[in-house]
């Protein structure tokens, strides 16, 4: 079967000022699989999931050499329409982050960016993302309730269907169970088997256990180069590179 | 697998892209950019209205600050602007006197009540205090005249003598009215002070009162510093409290109980009725006032680049 | 060991005692202006227009004037203020020269005193753009006098809104704009209103830029170029001249009242402030 790539970066370097944080990054991100990012603190797996929607260049400073591709297509062009890749590659943070509204208007928050006005159209939205997200049986009726009163685990599928509301086609997460207990993250894994059907996934996790379990691909990090890139089990269970291989076995990091 | 087939896509090599404040094409970027261009012009109007400011008085007054010679003009005592003479030395020192008088008392006092609040009161004594202190902050300057017309002044006549309206009431008033400023900006520049300092001091057996003396204050001395000059710069800049408890003569006092008056003073009592020289005169005297207060900011500010802590954020 | 104890004590002694002077002298002036004002006050009063120069009649057009020209003012300052803010946190990098010189200059126009404010506004407004003593031209001044507060507080609430709920918005596809707009400002809202309520203090008790520009007619003003008289104006003119003693105790004890209920509310709303943030 032919294999069909989503995000593709090519020679990928990016600074913060003087700083080199990532070096030639070369990574193909197959369609409707999860690919994981794991390697130690600082080694600049978020440095390399913001530059896949651009969200780097909101510090002042940043730099990019390389490119990403989107579907064959360049992000790094002067004509690149931030808010349309934005729209379509979706992030999930480290620190469930809702905001200080309504459950229900935080989901409508994208689609009403992106110029839905029709109620009915709207709660559709909101249905359909909540219930993609497993969080409809949840919150139905309380929708209009301040998101904060949610828990950790709860508000962590809250930021995922506010993303999936948009309608993204990647959906980027970083780090997304490390504030999660472990009923709340065995069941954010549910939830991205579920949901790499229909997106594609990167996932930043510094769970090994948890990049074995939900992903298809790894990419292992080491001071900002790309070390290792395989098939999950293959990269756990026969890594190539021994730095790979001390990392995965608990030597190091 | 890491082996696949590298699409060959013709990209700019070594294309190094320093991203503008708002890179990327859409639908909305003309509003977007319409937008970032209102705020930026509403930024830019600080600047303007400063330039403004400094424009106009100037024009104004520097004319005739230049026919009369600067020194003439800043240390002739003699006022009779129906006579051409405009000599602002009276109310020049006037302004220097009341704004050291009122500093000589609100100074120890208003540290003392910020040590007072940073260190020592209860916090919510503290809190209480600081609320009472933004009211007090908050009395127009007008109030503050009412008050020592109505109480200071008649009081100085009763018990010191003279006419009560003197340059004592004028320093009792001002310096009421600059504790506020005192009191807050030195509070916080206590309150700055790192706590291992203090505990650094106690653990080495000094008293509360000694790490206060030799440990706190010393280490918020660059924003008590702050706190003093921005209060010298609100005393020499107030207006309504001083002409209506200061009698307002234009001589220099010879005691605590005569009559004196302020360039501030001056400017508002005749600003009414004057035309011709006499009105560039009284904008000389503004000219004279803003320098100085632009010299006070500027002193704040080199101050806050250099020092440690200076209690302003 | 005995002796320095008794040393610290008496400090502290001291200590108690200045906070005490401070609240001493607050609680009699207030109480004082209340006091004696308290009597004045009566439905006429406030709702009669002043004849006699102030010296009978109420003080109706007075509150309308200030009312007037505080309205004005907001209209012009919140905006403006508002829209700096937003600019020098959101839009301008930090280190840029233009937001460092913007920032300086917002700092000294807080230092300059308001009697060069009115001398400007005489020039500038009253005379070579001939709007005359006028509510338009006291408002202008006004709103430059305002300008540095609400700007500043604007960009201290700002700064509190977490960098997430920014990086959360533009993630979503929104414009810098759209997250400004519908998640950095309603956040920051608490902290803008304390700054537009301290502001209002400061429009109800200004006085030397007034007279200077909007100047001291008891009229009733109808349009933005009529000219108009404040509170704080009326209660300088009413002591100084010793038009009425009565009155001008009658004016104190509202503008006490105005700033006592203001001081209250921008307390409040910082309380709310800190709260919304935990
Ligand atoms: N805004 C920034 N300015 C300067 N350097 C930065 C910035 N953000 C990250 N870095 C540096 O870039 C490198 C990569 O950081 P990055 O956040 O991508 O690491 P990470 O792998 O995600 O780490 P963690 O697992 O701790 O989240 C680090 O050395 C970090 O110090
Ligand atoms: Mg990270």
């Amino acid at each position: 079967m032919e294999r069909i790539y989503k995000i593709q970066s090519q020679n990928l370097d990016v600074f913060y000022r003087d700083f080199q944080a990532l070096h030639a990054i070369n990574m193909d991100i197959e369609q409707n699989k999860v690919t994981a990012l794991i390697g130690p603190s600082g080694c600049g797996k978020s440095t390399f999931l913001r530059s896949l929607n651009r969200l780097n260049e909101l510090i002042a400073g940043t730099s990019i050499k390389g490119q990403v591709y989107l579907d064959q297509q360049p992000i790094y062009t002067k004509e690149l329409d931030v808010v349309a890749l934005r729209k379509k590659v979706g992030m999930v943070f480290q620190k469930p982050s809702v905001f200080p509204m309504s459950i229900y208007d935080n989901i409508a928050y994208g689609p009403r960016i992106h110029g839905i006005r029709q109620k009915h159209q709207i709660d559709n939205i909101v249905e359909r993302s909540l219930r993609a997200a497993n969080l409809w049986e949840e919150v139905n009726n309380r929708l209009n309730s301040p998101a904060s009163r949610l828990s950790g685990g709860q508000q962590q599928r809250l930021v995922i269907a506010r993303v999936l509301a948009v309608d993204p086609e990647v959906i980027l997460m970083d780090e997304p169970a490390s504030a999660l207990d472990p009923i709340s993250t065995s069941r954010l894994e549910e939830l991205i088997a579920k949901l790499k059907n229909k997106y594609t996934i990167v996932i930043v996790t510094h769970n090994m256990q948890q990049a074995a379990r939900v992903s298809d691909y790894t990419g292992f990090f080491l001071n900002g180069e790309l070390i290792e890139f395989n098939q999950t089990d293959e990269l756990f269970v026969n890594p190539r590179d021994k730095r790979t291989e001390d990392y995965i076995t608990g030597r190091f990091g | 697998m890491q082996s696949t087939t590298r699409l060959q896509i013709n990209t700019r090599k070594n294309n190094t892209i320093r991203f503008a404040q708002n890179s990327g094409r859409g639908r909305r970027h003309k509003g977007e950019k319409l937008i970032e261009i209102v705020l930026l012009l509403c930024a830019a109007l600080f600047i303007l209205v400063i330039f403004l400011i400094t424009i106009f008085i100037f024009a104004k007054g520097l004319p005739l600050l230049i026919k009369i010679g600067p020194g003439n003009f800043l240390f002739e005592t003699e006022w009779s602007p129906t006579r051409g003479v405009f000599g602002i030395g009276s109310m020049f020192m006037g302004s220097i006197m009341i704004t050291l008088g009122s500093m000589l008392w609100a100074v120890p006092l208003g540290l003392s009540t910020a040590v007072f609040m940073a260190e020592i009161a209860p916090a919510r004594i503290g809190q209480v205090l600081g609320n009472l202190i933004n009211l007090l902050a908050g009395i127009p300057s007008v109030v503050y005249g009412f008050i020592g017309l109505i109480v200071v002044v008649p009081f100085i006549r009763d018990y010191f003598g003279g006419n009560g309206l003197s340059l004592l009431a004028g320093i009792i008033i001002l310096g009421i009215m600059i504790l506020p400023t005192i009191i807050n900006v030195s509070r916080d520049s206590i309150l700055a002070v790192p706590n291992e300092y203090k505990e650094g001091s106690l653990a080495m057996g000094a008293t509360h009162y000694q790490t206060i003396a030799r440990v706190i204050v010393p280490a918020a001395r660059s924003g008590i510093i702050t706190a003093i000059v921005l209060g010298m710069g609100r005393a020499i800049g107030e207006t309504m409290a001083v002409v209506m408890v200061t009698g307002n003569s234009a001589i220099i006092p010879g005691s605590v109980l005569e009559p004196v008056r302020t360039m501030t003073s001056n400017i508002v009592l005749e600003m009414g009725y004057a035309s011709g020289d006499h009105q560039t005169a009284l904008f000389a005297t503004g000219m004279v006032l803003f320098i100085f207060i632009v010299c006070l900011n500027l002193m704040i500010n080199l101050m806050a680049r250099g020092g440690i802590n200076s209690g302003r954020s | 060991m005995g002796a320095a104890k008794m040393k610290d004590k008496l400090i502290y002694a001291l200590f108690w005692l200045s906070g005490l002077i401070i609240v001493a002298i607050l609680l009699s002036i207030v109480g004082y202006v209340l006091i004696k004002g308290f009597s004045v006050i009566s439905l006429d009063f406030l709702l009669q227009s002043p004849r006699k120069a102030g010296a009978e009649g109420g003080i109706f057009t007075t509150v309308i004037g200030t009312l007037y020209l505080t309205l004005l003012a907001l209209l012009m300052a919140v905006p403006i203020g508002t829209g700096a803010a937003i600019y020098l946190q959101e839009y301008a990098s930090d280190q840029s020269r233009f937001a460092r010189m913007v920032n300086l200059t917002a700092e000294t126009l807080a230092g300059i005193p308001s009697i060069i404010f009115g001398l400007f506004g005489f020039v500038f407004l009253v005379i070579l753009l001939n709007l005359g003593w006028s509510i338009l031209s006291g408002g202008i001044t006004l709103a430059i006098m305002i300008l540095p507060t609400i700007t500043r507080t604007a960009q201290e609430a700002i700064l509190t809104v977490p960098v997430e709920y920014r990086e959360n918005s533009l993630a979503l596809g929104a414009s810098k704009w759209q997250t400004t707009q519908k998640v950095i400002l309603p956040f920051a809202l608490p902290g803008i209103i304390t700054g537009v309520i301290l502001s209002i203090g400061r429009a109800i008790g200004e006085t030397a830029a007034l007279i200077l520009t909007a100047g001291s007619s008891l009229g009733m003003p109808l349009s933005v170029f009529d000219p108009t008289r404040t509170m704080s104006v009326h209660l300088y003119l009413l002591a100084m001249e010793g038009i009425s003693l009565e009155r001008a105790f009658g004016t104190a004890f509202l503008v006490i009242v105005l700033i006592v209920i203001i001081n209250f509310l921008a307390n409040l709303s910082m309380r709310r402030f800190s709260q919304a943030m935990h």
